[in-house]
């Protein structure tokens, strides 16, 4: 791989594994504070998918830069502007209903994703993977999908908690959809799809699950955003506290 | 839950003659009062354990030291979750709700295992709990592989399968901290330390103060005794420390060729019951914190356990207007 090429993909390798990242940590956060057992089960399975997606698009990234030795190196030694997840994914949960929303808007974005990059990536090694991934965000979607009719529908608190759900993530959601000379590079590449060729899919889906749960579809601007350069959030400091807590504490181990 | 029997009540002396005949005993056949009673208490508590117990390793789930590592305690907390499942349904099929069962736990009704009243300062407890406490789970729950009532038993052969799957993990955690670093090492000694004589103490009182185990060894519903398999997992587990050089704090452990019927077996000291009974009572460590955690997941959650029923029964009415 020419080594212009190589950056590209490591840079967009990191993006994807950095959201799965930082949304597995996120998801993993309900373990056993859930609101009914199975949702106790569901959560840590749904953060176990992400967090293996993500390990495998840093072992990939490994394999392209040898600045990094191994995956863990990429998911926990990086500073925080070197992270490069959206912002989205890296708020705090807040209650269940916006737990399941931000995961029913991520994971809808990145079945059309996988989908698309099952089809048209040059990067064969990603290709291949995608099958994959495509059928576990396919189910994470689907699960979130039901929540969000269930809690819309249900009673007036949880739609009012819905609305304000989607109040809440709104100004999060431009960034998911933002072009920029990267991801327009990538595109040109026949590498990864530009994040806008997926709006009229996931607009589609996300409107008509939201109807069915009698709540209303965000504007969708360009508000809050920086992830992707590596400009985050408050919160997000804290996150990498916990994540990056025991390397740090006791660099060069073997765990 | 409404309670069906087969054709006729058996007396007590036709229920324990089927025992004998290594017959199982299923949902709704007749049975004394008395075993339901203990299977329902047993079930239970074991249900809770497993739910309690996701807390203290979930503690560890968001600071887990390396992908792997993350991955392999995520998969392990699931399967606990899902342990907690089948166990609520075996228990359901001697009629108890799973509600009311939640509902005596909360309110501190239910036991659930004392060692989830300690707590997980460090990554290393995580290994000591995989090792120690997964370690004697499968000494108590293999037996009950064998228990006389029929979903109880089909229930622990999957457990059993993934129990010790996790001990072994667990081991192999405090095997990799016992060969790193000198910093390394210190944390997995005084993890043992810490979750040594908790975990001797699950298998409960002893047989001389254990008034619940005759009743449940005649109906095969325990196999051995609390000191027996205590002694059985002393047995296995001090050489286990020995092959990874880490030390069990016991300063009067010791080989005794006249244990286990004079085949050996580890003399191991005196037992602290003052403090197991300190724990059991809620006076432990992480008794409050625990409980605590449970409910306030329960109550915030009642809103979305609401909506469900709401929107359940507005699907149910709306099918039925179609129809």
């Amino acid at each position: 791989m020419k080594s212009n090429m190589a950056d590209m993909v490591f840079e967009g390798l990191l993006r994807i594994a950095d959201d799965n990242l930082i949304l597995g940590h996120r998801t993993s956060e309900w373990c056993g504070h859930a609101p009914t057992l199975e949702e106790d089960l569901a959560l840590p399975n749904i953060a176990l998918d992400l967090i293996g997606h993500a390990q495998t698009l840093y072992c990939l990234a490994c394999e392209i830069n040898s600045r990094y030795k191994n995956e863990d190196q990429l998911a926990f030694l990086r500073l925080e502007h070197e992270y490069k997840n959206l912002l989205l994914v890296e708020q705090e949960n807040g209650d269940f209903g916006n737990t399941v929303l931000r995961l029913f808007y991520f994971s809808t974005f990145m079945k059309y994703f996988w989908e698309r990059v099952k089809i048209e990536c040059c990067f064969t090694k990603l290709k291949e993977f995608s099958e994959k991934a495509f059928l576990e965000t396919s189910y994470h979607s689907r699960y979130a999908s039901q929540w969000v009719v269930t809690l819309g529908d249900g009673t007036d608190e949880s739609n009012l908690k819905m609305s304000n759900a989607i109040a809440n993530l709104e100004p999060f959601l431009g960034e998911l959809f933002n072009n920029d000379d990267f991801t327009e590079m990538c595109s040109q590449n026949d590498f990864l799809p530009e994040p806008t060729s997926i709006f009229d899919s996931w607009k589609n889906e996300v409107k008509a699950i939201l109807q069915k749960g009698n709540l209303d579809f965000p504007d969708i601007i360009l508000k809050k955003r920086g992830g992707r350069k590596g400009e985050h959030s408050e919160a997000f400091g804290y996150l990498l506290s916990d994540l990056q807590y025991m390397q740090r504490a006791y660099p060069n181990s073997s765990w | 839950m409404a309670r069906k029997q087969n054709e006729k009540i058996v007396s007590l002396e036709e229920f324990q003659e089927k025992i004998d005949r290594d017959e199982k005993i299923e949902p709704k056949d007749s049975m004394p009062e008395a075993y339901r009673k203990t299977l329902i208490r047993q079930i239970g508590q074991h249900a809770h354990s497993e739910v309690v117990g996701m807390l203290p390793e979930g503690n560890w789930i968001t600071r887990a030291p390396t992908l792997r590592r993350k991955l392999s305690l995520l998969a392990k907390v699931q399967d606990e979750a899902g342990h907690g499942l089948y166990l609520y349904c075996a228990a359901e099929t001697l009629g108890k709700s799973r509600m009311e069962m939640n509902q005596e736990l909360l309110s501190g009704k239910a036991k659930y295992s004392s060692i989830f009243n300690y707590p997980t300062p460090t990554w290393a407890d995580i290994g000591a709990i995989g090792w120690l406490v997964d370690g004697a789970a499968i000494m108590n729950q293999i037996p009950l592989c064998r228990c006389s009532y029929g979903p109880y038993a089909r229930a622990m052969i999957r457990i059993c399968k993934e129990e010790s799957f996790h001990q072994r993990q667990g081991y192999e955690i405090m095997l990799t901290l016992a060969r790193g670093t000198k910093a390394q090492k210190e944390m997995a000694q005084r993890a043992l330390n810490r979750w040594w004589w908790p975990s001797v103490m699950m298998f409960g009182p002893s047989d001389a103060d254990s008034p619940n185990t005759e009743n449940s060894v005649k109906w095969k519903i325990k196999r051995y005794t609390n000191d027996e398999l205590r002694q059985k997992f002393v047995d296995a587990i001090v050489p286990q420390a020995e092959k990874i050089g880490l030390t069990v704090p016991d300063k009067d452990l010791k080989w005794d060729k006249k244990r286990n019927n004079g085949q050996g077996g580890y003399a191991y000291g005196e037992i602290n019951w003052d403090e197991f009974w300190r724990v059991v009572r809620g006076d432990g460590p992480m008794n409050n914190e625990r409980i605590s955690a449970k409910q306030k997941a329960w109550n915030e959650g009642s809103w979305v356990r609401a909506a469900a029923h709401a929107h359940a029964l507005k699907k149910q009415t709306a099918l039925q207007a179609a129809e």
